[in-house]
């Protein structure tokens, strides 16, 4: 257990030495604060709207920015090191190829899991301070849920940078890779599902599409959020198809979660046989 | 018990096999020696030792267990070739990180700072930091926990004279401690004197391994007697005929006569008597030496 706390301490520090933490949760922060004030400006309306509807909009905005915030800050966790030359120099020490992983995901993840809670935390803060009349129990709970549910989809994305980042030889390649990862979820995934809905003409069993969500951790993400609403107006396109899953908030929980591990596992899977 | 032991490894990289049957079996308490040229398979047998690689075929064990073991690992320090450490990390917080993960009290590592010369610039990020700064940064972390085992890949590399000289002593020090060292390194002259065995690999091969009078012994190079200075080398040289030993004449006043190993002590016998006011320079075949002579044994092998 040790070396892996030294591990995560040395990321963590990087992370605040680098800015990048400061700079994460100026970001959310920013961006939470404007989406609740000016997010139905498209409405015609500018001011805080619903709780709802805010964050029914930085769950869409989360599901862009938080994998691509993830993948920038862990694609180079292994190349880069082992093009730096430090990874030859920290695997002879007594620590494993497992612990070394197990340590990176747990500083990453506090930079990013502290960056969602200082950036959306204090977005929920100024709603409760400043608009009267707000149902604060409602800010808390769909804020705690959005915060927390945002922080799994980052580890998620880290970890499967971990693995693009264990796979690669050189770190463009890594990066390459992650931007493609990326694209693939946050972008590709939905269109080509709805794709299959649209070709297939309702030919396609009802029961089995629903499930095709889980395949995206992004989708997942969403839905925790979308579902957690109570207000189903807020689920258009794809996000539709989940109120047909046939199991509760839990299950998109536990979807997320799997895929944590199996972001890690394939990461472990590939580290582990990489020649240094 | 043996410090460490390499029964028959093979290792390939892909189809490129790069050590070829090797069987080494290294006490302890000892400064050895591993000399090659680039390509010849140090590098590897330093990260087989280190598990950081397992051997395709064959076994390794370092003090009679598996060296993926994290316990054979807390006991060995590392110098790796053109050693890099974090570069936006001070000297000091570089140091402490890795004393961390290897549990050694931090008090060593301002010990260590001191020891290398390097407290003047514990506080100052590592990529300012010069080559020979670096590597001794990087000898200090290698001696981190106080390794019973310490493998230094070209420890010299980038250091000037003095330093060189320091890191010997500080080696031969460690050994007197009854510290294990690993030497691994192209030949280097004056490297000799600091190592009490050596092991040449060639081609993935290791030629050999021994203490320098038993390879000298085993490759039976010649001696090379020097006697300076002469006015005249013509007499000698005709009196030396005249045992049968040709010598040829170096520079202006330098006889130089080259004598088989075992004819070594009988030459020197029948010179002493000339020498009146002459230096008589007496060296015996170096590493060097013995490196060319076991590579070019290898070339004439394979054709």
């Amino acid at each position: 257990m040790q070396p892996i706390w030294h591990i995560a301490r040395k990321e963590l520090s990087d992370g605040l030495r680098n800015r990048w933490l400061l700079a994460i949760s100026l970001l959310f922060a920013l961006l939470a604060v404007g989406i609740a004030w000016f997010g139905s400006a498209s409405a015609g309306q500018v001011g805080f709207s619903s709780i709802p509807a805010t964050i029914a909009s930085l769950a869409s905005l989360a599901t862009f920015l938080v994998p691509l915030i993830a993948l920038l800050l862990a694609y180079d966790a292994i190349v880069g090191e082992d093009e730096g030359g430090t990874l030859l120099l920290l695997l002879t020490y007594p620590i494993n190829r497992q612990q070394v992983l197990l340590g990176k995901l747990l500083g990453h993840g506090c930079i990013l899991a502290l960056a969602t809670v200082i950036g959306f935390g204090s977005a929920a803060f100024a709603i409760g301070v400043l608009i009267d009349g707000v149902d604060l129990s409602l800010l808390v709970v769909s804020f705690t849920r959005f915060i927390i549910s945002a922080s799994l989809l980052g580890w998620v994305f880290i970890a499967l940078a971990y693995w693009l980042s264990s796979i690669s030889n050189e770190k463009s390649t890594a990066a390459g890779l992650a931007l493609g990862l990326w694209f693939l979820f946050v972008l590709v995934f939905d269109l080509t599902l709805l794709a299959i809905l649209v070709i297939s003409e309702g030919r396609l069993s009802p029961d089995l599409l629903p499930w095709l969500l889980l395949l995206n951790p992004a989708d997942v993400f969403r839905q925790i959020n979308l579902a957690g609403l109570g207000d189903n107006s807020a689920m258009t396109g794809i996000m539709a198809l989940g109120q047909d899953l046939p199991m509760g908030a839990w299950g998109l929980w536990i979807a997320l979660s799997l895929w944590l591990l199996l972001g890690f596992a394939l990461a472990r899977f590939s580290l582990t046989r990489r020649i240094i | 018990m043996n410090l460490i032991e390499l029964q028959s490894v093979n290792q390939y990289y892909g189809t490129l096999q790069v050590l070829n049957d090797i069987t080494l079996t290294i006490p302890a308490g000892e400064i050895i020696g591993l000399f090659g040229h680039n390509g010849a398979g140090k590098t590897t047998t330093m990260k087989l030792i280190l598990g950081l690689l397992s051997p395709t075929e064959g076994q390794v064990h370092v003090f009679g267990q598996s060296p993926q073991s994290l316990d054979v690992r807390q006991q060995m320090g590392y110098l790796p070739e053109n050693v890099m450490f974090y570069p936006q990390l001070t000297g000091l917080e570089t140091l402490r990180h890795f004393a961390r993960l290897k549990s050694s009290p931090t008090v060593q590592v301002d010990t260590l700072l001191e020891q290398v010369g390097l407290t003047h610039a514990a506080r100052r990020k590592v990529k300012t930091y010069s080559k020979g700064m670096r590597q001794r940064l990087g000898l200090a972390q290698a001696l981190l926990g106080t390794p019973r085992l310490l493998l230094l890949d070209e420890p010299t590399v980038g250091l000037d004279p003095i330093a060189t000289q320091e890191l010997y002593d500080l080696i031969g020090t460690l050994r007197d401690q009854g510290t294990s060292i690993i030497l691994c390194s192209h030949v280097l002259p004056g490297v000799e004197a600091f190592i009490d065995r050596a092991a040449i690999l060639a081609g993935g091969k290791l030629q050999a391994f021994g203490t320098l009078a038993e390879l000298r012994r085993q490759v039976a190079l010649p001696t090379t007697l020097r006697i300076a200075p002469l006015m005249d080398t013509q007499p000698l040289q005709n009196k030396l005929a005249a045992l049968g030993l040709t010598a040829t004449v170096v520079g202006q006043h330098t006889l130089s006569l080259r004598v088989e190993h075992h004819q070594r002590l009988a030459a020197i016998q029948h010179l002493l008597p000339e020498l009146n006011d002459l230096d008589l320079d007496v060296s015996p075949p170096s590493l060097d030496d013995l490196y060319r002579h076991y590579f070019a044994q290898l070339t004439t092998e394979s054709h």
